[in-house]
């Protein structure tokens, strides 16, 4: 029966200890997914352990990667009917249920990711058992697709962790690791590897009942259901609205009234899948996952970028890019010498970097002061530069000056070593510009990193117009070393996302020129979908800068606002000043009231935005419209439920029962 | 006895004067920042040495073999051996000389030696009576026991013993290393004056060459709150021989004549050298900075430590057929101003020389122009596992500033030894 399975095998220890292993390994890929055949294995599998039943059942991963990494998502895409929709549920839900109903203790063995349908499987076993690693990752992050748990995970997860904890999980989607696991009563044994199985074999053997959370968490699982679901309803309503993000919603009405069967709810109800599927909101967040992975796939060490695994990184210029450059560098592994004239201008670098290792760390105390100091050992002050020679990365953050940089470049260029990457982290210089500088103009390219360095998800990889492509996939493959997105764009002004920035921002300010709030024109870029408004931005960013970037990106003979300008020379930069169009206090934002705001306000700001996006792609700037999306989603944090500028226009022409006036006619006139 | 082994490059931190708290840096930090600066400057790879050897006289217990706790820190990789010597106050020449020792045999071709200690990090420990106390109150099963315990705990058990103090008293003769001092000034007729006008010239000649740019083996260190750490703070400027008079007798109290003034401070530092092999030089290709020719170590009397360095440098002296004043430039340790002046007065003293060096005719002055040009302890500091391999370095950057042929370093060491090291312009 063995040879029957594909992406399985099921070994069945006999008289040694009567257990049984059921270990996935699916065919032709890296991860295990729960593709419909290998839930239709799983299926057989059960079958069979069921007719000849064992004294136990462990469920474990062959791959390296991890335990699951979910649903098989391509699958998603296929569906094209509600019907689809409730079928696809229904299969994993009757499957899992079918799992946590054997009739022989079961326990799910979990090194590395074991996320969404993979977590699901898991607590639909009787026992989990988590290897401590920092792989190690469990996560139901449907929310984040636009849809629920609907294996199981919405009813076993609260009756595993109790209702605040899952709850909290859910819709957020985040992860816990192994540590957090056990601290939650998710896994209820986190073992170093060495012991895994063996922990495996004991626990399933152990005849122990299944874990439970305790007394309180019990009735907030029960009869106190509404005074859970009250409080997170509120929470919610403030950062996923509903017609925006109607999911986390779903989700926790079909915990609190249907008993987290997704399957219970009729068709006609909100929460239903039905009404999940009619919604874009899910086809387009499942859009930003494939565009994310494309952008993934940039990075990918294959091709010309083979073997290239960068150890040692050259960062010259210590101000905030350059120091926070280096300071994710040295904490994601590599060796940092930093550069900058004198070690002085160096220090305040190295004392940002110490406090991000120390929010970075994890484990127990000594854990995290071991990683805090073994990263800070990786970042070196390198005031002579001693680096140049050994570095396999150059990235050049100084001030933006061209002379300098040439300058720069052209003494990097007799240090390095022939294989080395130079590359500048210039925003608004052409690199064609600085590359002349290099007897080789070919070695250089862009990467352009994004503030606050650690948290942007994003960089831009910039090609010259001679850059070397195969330099190009190396920036790119730098890039994922520090799990950021790089994209590729061209090198034009602004590249593609400060090009699609200033332009709206420029637009929000003129909208407060003509006497709209702030806090009015904030509100209702907030309430289209945007991270933060516009105002706050140009607060946060510095007014200094917007003003520049604005006045080089806006283009021939259009005015900054004159508001802008004036403050400005007022000395008054925003967050950094503690004035600007807003008060700052300690580094927060203090706002009035939000006024009535005027019809079309958002479009209007936002159609500047989705002009530039437009144009980006018709000059080349970014390859395709849907990497154009993904830079501006991932860049700029733009409503990701519409799945990216120019996917919202196409999707605003095709319902044009709903006619956005506002924003084409701004599209037509700013062209 | 061949040419020698190379001196390819050296470096080390400031000297961080210990202020009654533990400092910025553990010993493991200084070493590593240290050697972390210096081999990013060289030609070939951390984990391209062979072996990396530290010597520490207090390694703190979470990294005894501190040795190789900074080797991986540095950036050597798993397969670069680090251990760790200790010699008291010569660990960090030890240190030399071990690399040395392996060189010439041909087990290593490339090694990073040095010192470090830490000594503001010196722990308080409990006494013995405490910790008798703590071990049946962990015992101690049943509240009758604990209680019976309560009842005999006393305070005095609470009074820690002070790491350091234990550190700096002889074991065999039972008194402090400022007290072996005081044995000396008062076997040599040493005064007070001498001493104290001896500390302020060795803070003068440090803040010249602080001034001059002649410390250049210094590395600066960055504190994790971005705090810059440049040069060694001990140096007074303002030192003089009517401030100085006014300190109390530290270790004879009251009525003795050696005082923190013209003791060397307490102190943390690391001090790194890479040493070579001649066929490494050959291969890779390197410039070295200068070559330790040969060493000598002796062993005195306990009680008369400070003289080590007349025991340890006679007989190198004597080998190499060389008087005081054939050798262009010193160092000399400077644990304390009577110790040094000791060993200037032994060497000049024709019964030390024929009772304890059994010379026929004393060796005579060595001319004080030779010696500690750029200051020494008493103003830097002397953190006890780095300073034999700092006296070592900064000669060596000596001997190429002032194109000089070939000085001596030398050290006295707690327990009554020397050591010794010969080295020449490369």
């Amino acid at each position: 029966m063995p040879a029957d399975f594909r992406h399985l095998t099921l070994v069945r220890n006999g008289d040694a200890d009567g257990l049984a292993w059921l270990v996935l390994d699916r065919r032709d890929a890296s991860t295990n997914t729960l593709s419909r055949d290998v839930i239709d294995e799983l299926a057989a599998a059960f079958a069979a352990l069921e007719e000849a039943p064992p004294q136990g059942l462990v469920i474990a991963s062959a791959k390296p990667a991890g335990f699951i990494a979910g649903a098989d998502i391509e699958e998603f895409t296929r569906i094209d009917s509600p019907e689809g929709a409730r079928r696809l549920v229904g299969r994993g839900w009757e499957l899992f249920d079918w799992l946590a109903r054997l009739p022989f203790p079961t326990l799910a063995l979990i090194r590395g990711h074991c996320i969404g349908g993979g977590l699901e499987l898991a607590l639909a076993c009787r026992y989990r058992v988590v290897v401590d690693e920092p792989a190690t990752k469990l996560a139901l992050p449907e929310v984040m697709l636009g849809i629920v748990p609907g294996w199981g995970g919405m009813k076993r997860l609260p009756e595993t962790i109790g209702a605040p904890a899952a709850l909290d999980l859910m819709l957020t989607g985040k992860s816990v690791d192994a540590r957090r696991a056990k601290q939650l009563g998710l896994a209820d044994e986190c073992v170093p590897l060495r012991v895994a199985e063996n922990a495996a074999r004991m626990l399933v053997k152990s005849g122990q009942r299944r874990h439970k959370p305790p007394f309180v968490l019990r009735l907030l699982n029960g009869p106190l259901k509404a005074l859970v679901a009250a409080r997170a309803r509120r929470q919610l309503a403030k950062k996923a609205p509903r017609e925006h993000y109607p999911a986390p919603h779903a989700i926790l009405e079909i915990w609190e009234k249907f008993g987290g069967n997704a399957l219970a709810l009729p068709a006609d109800h909100p929460a239903s899948l039905e009404a999940i599927f009619r919604s874009p909101t899910a086809k387009n967040l499942i859009r930003v996952f494939f565009l994310q992975e494309r952008l993934k796939g940039f990075g990918k060490p294959d091709g010309d970028a083979a073997g290239f695994a960068p150890r040692h990184v050259h960062v010259v210029g210590a101000g905030v890019m350059g120091g926070d450059i280096a300071a994710l560098c040295a904490w994601t592994g590599m060796t940092v010498t930093l550069q900058d004239r004198g070690v002085a201008r160096i220090a305040p670098a190295i004392a940002r970097a110490a406090q991000f290792f120390d929010r970075k760390a994890r484990g127990d105390k000594a854990a995290k002061a071991r990683q805090a100091r073994f990263a800070l050992d990786r970042l070196v002050p390198d005031p002579d530069g001693h680096g140049l020679a050994r570095a396999d990365v150059v990235i050049e953050a100084i001030f933006e000056n061209l002379d300098a940089k040439r300058a720069l470049f052209a003494d990097i260029e007799r240090h390095v070593k022939p294989g080395a990457l130079l590359a500048t982290n210039t925003s608004s210089l052409r690199i064609e510009d600085i590359a002349t500088a290099l007897s080789h103009p070919a070695r250089l390219v862009g990467i352009h990193f994004f503030n606050p360095v650690a948290k942007m998800p994003l960089v831009e990889v910039v090609a010259g117009a001679d850059s070397d492509e195969r330099l190009l996939g190396r920036a790119a493959v730098f890039a994922r070393r520090l799990d950021k997105l790089p994209l590729p764009v061209r090198s034009a002004p602004g590249f593609l996302v400060n090009a699609v920035l200033a332009p709206y921002m420029f637009e929000a300010l003129r909208a407060v020129e003509e006497g709209i709030a702030p806090e009015t024109v904030d509100a209702a870029l907030v309430a289209f979908g945007m991270p933060v408004g516009p105002v706050e931005l140009v607060d946060t960013v510095g007014l200094d800068i917007a003003l520049a970037a604005g006045r080089a990106l806006a283009g021939e003979g259009v005015a900054p606002p004159q508001r802008l300008a004036a403050l400005v020379a007022a000395g008054d930069l925003g967050k950094k000043t503690g004035q600007g169009y807003y008060p700052w206090v300690d580094g927060k934002v203090q706002k009035g009231a939000v006024g009535d705001v005027p019809a079309g306000l958002a479009e209007r700001i936002v159609a500047p935005l989705l002009a530039a996006a437009r144009r980006c792609v018709d000059d080349g700037v970014v390859a395709d419209a849907d990497l154009a999306d993904a830079g501006v989603i991932f860049g700029t944090g733009f409503a990701p439920f519409t799945g990216g500028p120019l996917h919202y226009v196409a999707s605003q022409r095709e319902t044009s029962a709903a006619p956005v006036p506002a924003a084409g006619d701004a599209i037509v006139h700013a062209r | 006895m061949g040419s020698g082994v190379y001196i390819i490059d050296g470096a080390r931190t400031p000297f961080l004067k210990a202020r009654n708290a533990p400092g910025p840096f553990a010993a493991s930090d200084l070493a590593t920042a240290a050697g972390i600066a210096l081999l990013g400057r060289q030609t070939f790879a951390p984990d391209e040495l062979d072996e990396v050897i530290l010597g520490c006289a207090s390694p703190s217990p979470d990294e005894v073999n501190i040795g190789r706790v900074v080797a991986l820190r540095m950036g050597c990789g798993d397969k670069v051996p680090g251990w760790t010597v200790m010699r008291n106050c010569a660990s960090g020449m030890q240190a030399l000389d071990s690399a040395i020792a392996n060189i010439r045999l041909g087990r290593s071709g490339l090694v990073l030696a040095g010192g470090v200690d830490a000594l503001s990090h010196a722990p308080l420990l409990l006494s013995d009576a405490m910790v008798r106390w703590l071990s049946g109150w962990y015992a101690a099963k049943s509240v009758g026991q604990k209680a019976a315990l309560l009842r005999r705990f006393r305070p005095g058990y609470l009074a820690p013993v002070i790491g350091i103090m234990k550190g700096l008293t002889d074991p065999v003769v039972g008194e402090l290393m400022g007290q072996t001092a005081e044995n000396l000034a008062y076997r040599f007729g040493i005064s007070r004056a001498e001493m104290d006008g001896y500390a302020v010239r060795s803070h003068r000649r440090v803040a010249a060459a602080q001034d001059a740019g002649f410390l250049e083996e210094i590395v600066p260190l960055v504190a994790r709150d971005g705090t810059l750490y440049q040069v060694d703070d001990g140096v007074r400027r303002d030192s003089s021989v009517e401030s100085l008079a006014k300190l109390k007798p530290f270790f004879d109290r009251k009525y003795g004549r050696v005082t923190a003034g013209n003791s060397s401070q307490v102190t943390d530092g690391a001090a790194w050298l890479i040493l070579a092999s001649e066929e490494v030089v050959r291969q890779r290709g390197l410039a070295p900075l200068a070559r330790i020719v040969d060493t000598e170590w002796a062993a005195l009397d306990p009680a008369q430590m400070g003289l080590g360095p007349v025991h340890a440098t006679t007989p190198l002296l004597a080998r190499h057929g060389l008087g005081l004043n054939d050798v262009d430039a010193w160092e000399i340790n400077e644990a304390f101003a009577a110790q040094v002046i000791a060993c200037l007065r032994a060497w000049d003293d024709a019964d030390y020389c024929r009772d304890e060096l059994g010379l026929a005719a004393p060796l005579g002055r060595l001319d004080e122009d030779r010696l500690n040009v750029d200051g020494g302890a008493i103003a830097l500091g002397h953190p006890v596992g780095a300073s034999g391999a700092r006296i070592v370095l900064h000669l060596a950057h000596r001997l190429r500033r002032d194109q000089l042929a070939r000085g001596i370093a030398s050290i006295c060491i707690g327990g009554g030894q020397g050591g010794a090291m010969l080295v020449e312009a490369a």
